[in-house]
């Protein structure tokens, strides 16, 4: 579970979080969704400590993560997998160096367990046979897998996806949103996505924090989602024709 | 917790050879140009200047002294700085855009002993190399171009390299360039390290880059000059 507790942070005079307090929980696809811009990027860095709030406290099971200095930090971070908005893979190295880049860093398995683990998690994406590649080499698509080939490597406790399927098509969109949801489920993962994409907020999520403005406009599930009379929550939900269509049929 | 400190070296001797291979190895051909072309062009122009009294063997002396004193020390790091300190920058400047030492950082590792210390290491090991190997192939070019146009004989070539000769001034030399290399290195690594925003603004640091590591190494010229030399 991760605890955050009165977030605020500020680019000089842009108040980006103001006062976000929330609880992501174990087991559980926490979604965060909101605007383009609305902060949900700069509140998951401060989250994992890659910005540092200016207000508030942030727990992992209970661990105060801001108040540690960064040698404690590193025993948390080890438990963190992170899957970057724009994939951040390592271009200088092929995608298997790249997976196997923090088993290389911080486990104690020889060469063989390694392998083994590397050819396991791109298994789990779905790219057998692409560890040769450079990152430049694969699509953008691909390049998501391989950041959540990397992000689950050292099994981690806590598993945090920017954005895990913006740019793709809706067909590997829904199985990268099956395979987040399977290893949740599987390890027991506190998992964190931030998202803009409601086909995945409506299949993959367990609670939802919608932020606007730097604030929690709305804390709930799918169905307290769907009936929310938060006017921005609506207006957020219901932009598309489609999805309106939908919802006065419901009714 | 003893199986892993090995691995780590690992990768951080990888990174060191990957970083002699760019800094060193690649500037090879560049530094060794530029050397054996202005061995030769010192020792025509002061072939050129001479007349009547001044004796031959100041030729052999002037090619000595301004590739050991200043061309090889000091320039050799400047023109690196625009081949070296470019690329430090802007590779720093991408993997810091592109979120990769942000990746680091998530898993614990320090992006910066990672990235920049061998960049650093490299730079301090390489360019006193390169600039050693330049001031001999200036050398030699002088004496080459001396012997070939016929401006100074091989024993008075010889007699100007060695008159008044002394060891500091080589020591002086690569004290200097040390220092260059240490500023050019970290300068540009701090440029890069320090980048944010996106392609446009790597392109800005990889000229910043450039730009404050030629006028440090400039200003610093004039101080170390002054303090070493009295
Ligand atoms: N390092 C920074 N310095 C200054 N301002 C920043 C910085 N990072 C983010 N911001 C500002 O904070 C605001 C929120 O940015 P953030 O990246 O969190 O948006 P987001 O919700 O993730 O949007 P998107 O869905 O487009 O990724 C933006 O207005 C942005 O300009
Ligand atoms: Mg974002």
């Amino acid at each position: 579970m991760i605890e955050l507790k009165n977030i605020s942070k500020s680019f000089g005079k842009h108040n980006v979080i103001n006062n976000v307090s929330a609880i992501f929980e174990k087991g559980k696809v926490n979604f965060i969704i909101g605007r383009s811009g609305s902060g949900k990027s700069v509140l998951t860095k401060c989250t994992v400590g890659l910005l540092e709030p200016d207000e508030g406290h942030v727990f992992y099971d209970g661990r105060d993560f801001t108040a540690m200095n960064r040698r404690q930090r590193k025993e948390i971070r080890k438990e963190i997998g992170m899957l970057f908005q724009g994939g951040a893979l390592f271009d200088s190295m092929t995608v298997e160096e790249n997976i196997k880049f923090p088993l290389k860093m911080f486990s104690d398995m020889d060469d063989e367990a390694m392998s083994s683990r590397v050819a396991d998690c791109l298994t789990r994406v779905e790219l057998e046979g692409h560890g040769d590649k450079y990152p430049g080499e694969l699509s953008g698509g691909m390049q998501k897998r391989v950041g959540i080939a990397r992000a689950i490597s050292m099994n981690p406790k806590y598993l945090f996806c920017d954005e895990p399927n913006s740019g793709l098509d809706p067909q590997t969109a829904i199985v990268i949103d099956n395979l987040i949801v399977d290893i949740t489920r599987e390890y027991g993962m506190t998992t964190v996505v931030v998202s803009h994409d409601m086909n995945s907020v409506i299949e993959a999520s367990d609670t939802i924090h919608f932020i606007h403005e730097g604030e929690i406009a709305f804390k709930g599930d799918n169905a307290e989602m769907m009936v929310s009379d938060s006017e921005t929550l609506n207006d957020f939900i219901y932009a598309s024709k489609l999805m309106r269509k939908l919802r006065d049929k419901a009714k | 917790m003893v199986m892993r400190k090995p691995d780590k070296w690992m990768i951080f001797r990888r990174q060191l050879e990957k970083e002699m291979t760019i800094i060193g190895l690649e500037s090879v051909g560049i530094v060794a140009l530029l050397s054996v072309f202005m061995g030769a062009v010192m020792c025509l122009q002061t072939a050129h200047q001479i007349s009547g009294w001044i004796p031959v063997y100041t030729i052999g002396f002037t090619v000595r002294q301004t590739m050991i004193l200043e061309f090889s020390p000091t320039l050799i790091p400047v023109i690196l700085a625009g081949k070296v300190g470019s690329n430090i920058a802007s590779q720093l400047g991408t993997m810091r855009v592109t979120e990769q030492i942000d990746a680091l950082e998530i898993m614990g590792v320090n992006s910066a002993g990672l990235l920049v210390l061998p960049k650093i290491i490299a730079g301090f090991i390489c360019i006193p190399a390169l600039v050693v190997m330049s001031m001999g192939l200036g050398l030699a070019s002088g004496a080459g171009i001396a012997l070939l146009t016929g401006v100074s004989s091989m024993a008075d070539f010889e007699y100007g390299l060695q008159v008044d000769f002394v060891s500091y001034d080589v020591v002086y030399a690569l004290i200097k360039t040390t220092v260059f290399a240490l500023i050019m290195t970290s300068v540009s690594a701090y440029h890069g390290y320090y980048t944010s925003g996106g392609a446009l603004e790597v392109a800005k640091s990889s000229t910043k880059a450039v730009v404050y590591s030629v006028v440090i190494i400039m200003l610093t010229n004039l101080v170390l000059t002054k303090l070493l030399l009295t």
